[in-house]
């Protein structure tokens, strides 16, 4: 789990280049570029309303769901390299290959088994037999099956806090994302929960690239592979994580870090 | 500054009045509501005590004025059932796409503007609806079915649905945007349209809110007098066809309260039971929908 040393630069799943956007007339996101590695799990640190969120939620374009919300610059998704913000990209096709994890768990209204094939319902699956198989490797691979196989038509609200998020990252992954957005995914979650969510993160990047947002510093330090610390909507430094955590260059990086401010 | 101070004695005294007053003001409306029930309920046992209850439950025919009386409820709550149920197969349908509608894909300012018109329907007069029934749809229907009566349930049961939408549509559409936007965005994150998103997350979380919306309106048709007196004609027919015309409970009480009968004779009664049935009706669609409302509550 520690990083790659810089020898075999690890393959690109996407890059932020000059990345700006704007809530109406605020100016949230300035000039951002990024790369997001393959199989990797890329960290966003930075105190509240760095744009650290703002920042994730351009990769699915959730922004589009309000208006006035304004891109620019472009965010190239690989292999195919595609520019998901392109005008001519449908968001929803966007959605169809990455997926999202939010800061609360948001369980559907549904039974827990409906909740992991939604994702698999919307792309227009409907065999009972093929269902069952992905629901059950979603479910597996969330680290829930062994907790829910017995109870699956039961309502998701039966669950507790961690299990529903762990439900909704099954949700996330039922669908063989290419990336996955983590928003705060445990600042909801106690300490246990927490732990059984991370070591999740770290089993799921062998198959998946992962982009998460973190409040949580150790949380950070713990997971992630690569880190950028975002102030006041720039990335301030980027690096490896251990080198961001151990000997950072800017020293807003090293305040914000030993908790200096934020 | 002691509080013997005749200006705090006056303040008190004065504070004491007032809170007097408010707690009248309160105490007026339940005290007004249980006087209703009270004379329903006295008034009704006069009634059951000539005519026994089973009769009034099982009996086929309603005539209370007849000399050969028959005290036959039934032939009421079939009418007053038929135009409820096509007020509903108008209101429910179209109120709750309106409310999709408005919560799901109307922009704000749009929002604005439709809500307001939207509730200014249910600020017409119902008198004024029930002569829309009898004037106008009833003369459109006949050029479908020429045989349909010039009174009918069908007429006053579509336009009494029109009548409705706005209370449907209003709740519904609070109880949706009441649904927190994170579960929206769980489910646009999946891929999935706005349609879906609304049909498949966002109704079943607001469903508890829907069925408040269902219950109001059912109240709503099962109570409205005025339409159905005007355009469903008043005379007792025991049908589920709303091809047919007939009385419903409310239009054969404002029927006799407008007419001409002594206070004692058994013809007047007869409101207070039909009153006490319909209140019955009512009360039972309110504890339904206070059922549904709890069973499906949802906590996020």
């Amino acid at each position: 789990m520690t990083p790659q040393p810089a020898a075999t630069p690890p393959e690109l799943k996407a890059q932020a280049r000059e990345l700006n956007f704007h809530y109406g007339a605020f100016h949230a996101l300035k000039n951002i570029s990024l790369p997001v590695y393959n199989e990797k799990i890329t960290a966003l640190i930075g105190p509240s309303g760095c744009g650290k969120s703002t920042f994730l939620r351009c990769f699915n374009r959730m922004h589009d769901l309000y208006p006035g919300n304004r891109y620019g610059g472009e965010i190239r998704l690989f292999p195919d390299d595609v520019n998901l913000l392109s005008q001519e990209v449908d968001p929803i096709e966007v959605r169809m290959r990455v997926s999202m994890v939010f800061q609360k768990p948001n369980p559907f209204p549904k039974s827990i088994f409906e909740n992991a094939a939604y994702g698999l319902r919307v792309r227009g699956m409907n065999k009972k037999a093929e269902l069952e198989e992905k629901v059950e490797t979603a479910l597996v691979n969330a680290a829930l099956w062994n907790e829910v196989k017995d109870r699956l038509s039961e309502p998701a609200f039966n669950l507790s806090g961690g299990q529903q998020q762990r439900l909704c990252i099954a949700r996330a992954l039922a669908i063989e994302p290419e990336l996955v957005l983590f928003d705060e995914p445990t600042s909801a979650l106690d300490p246990i929960a927490t732990a059984s969510i991370e070591e999740l993160m770290l089993e799921l990047k062998e198959k998946v690239s992962i982009l998460i947002v973190t409040h949580n510093m150790q949380q950070a330090a713990r997971v992630s592979d690569y880190t950028a610390f975002l102030y006041l909507g720039e990335v301030i430094e980027y690096d490896d994580t251990k080198r961001i955590f151990t000997n950072p260059e800017k020293k807003q990086t090293e305040d914000y870090i030993t908790g200096r401010f934020g | 500054m002691k509080n013997s101070h005749p200006r705090a004695r006056k303040r008190r005294i004065k504070e004491q009045f007032i809170e007097i007053g408010l707690l009248t003001a309160a105490c007026s409306s339940v005290a007004i509501t249980f006087a209703i029930i009270f004379v329903l309920l006295k008034e009704s046992l006069n009634f059951f005590a000539e005519v026994p209850l089973f009769d009034f439950l099982t009996d086929t025919q309603w005539t209370p004025l007849f000399d050969d009386a028959h005290f036959g409820i039934l032939t009421l709550i079939s009418g007053t059932v038929t135009t409820t149920l096509v007020a509903l197969a108008v209101a429910v349908p179209l109120g709750l796409t309106i409310a999709i509608y408005i919560s799901e894909f109307a922009s704000p300012r749009l929002r604005e503007i439709i809500k307001p018109i939207l509730e200014l329907l249910g600020a017409v007069p119902t008198v004024v609806f029930g002569y829309f029934a009898l004037i106008v749809v009833t003369p459109l229907l006949q050029k479908i079915y020429p045989d349909l009566p010039g009174f009918n349930m069908l007429s006053a049961g579509l336009v009494m649905g029109i009548m409705i939408v706005p209370y449907i549509s209003s709740v519904s559409e609070d109880a949706m945007r009441a649904v927190p936007m994170q579960l929206r965005e769980g489910a646009y994150a999946m891929g999935a349209t706005r349609l879906r998103t609304a049909l498949t997350v966002v109704i079943p979380a607001a469903f508890s809110g829907l069925a408040a919306a269902l219950t109001l309106g059912s109240s709503r048709a099962v109570g409205e007098t005025m339409v159905v007196a005007v355009a469903a004609g008043m005379q007792p027919n025991l049908t589920l066809n709303p091809l047919q015309p007939a009385a419903t409970i409310s239009s054969f009480i404002v029927q006799v309260s407008l007419g001409d009968l002594p206070h004692d004779s058994i013809g007047y009664k007869t409101i207070f039971a039909a009153g006490l049935t319909l209140l019955l009706i009512t009360l039972v669609f309110n504890v339904i929908g206070y059922w549904l409302r709890q069973k499906f509550r949802e906590e996020y």
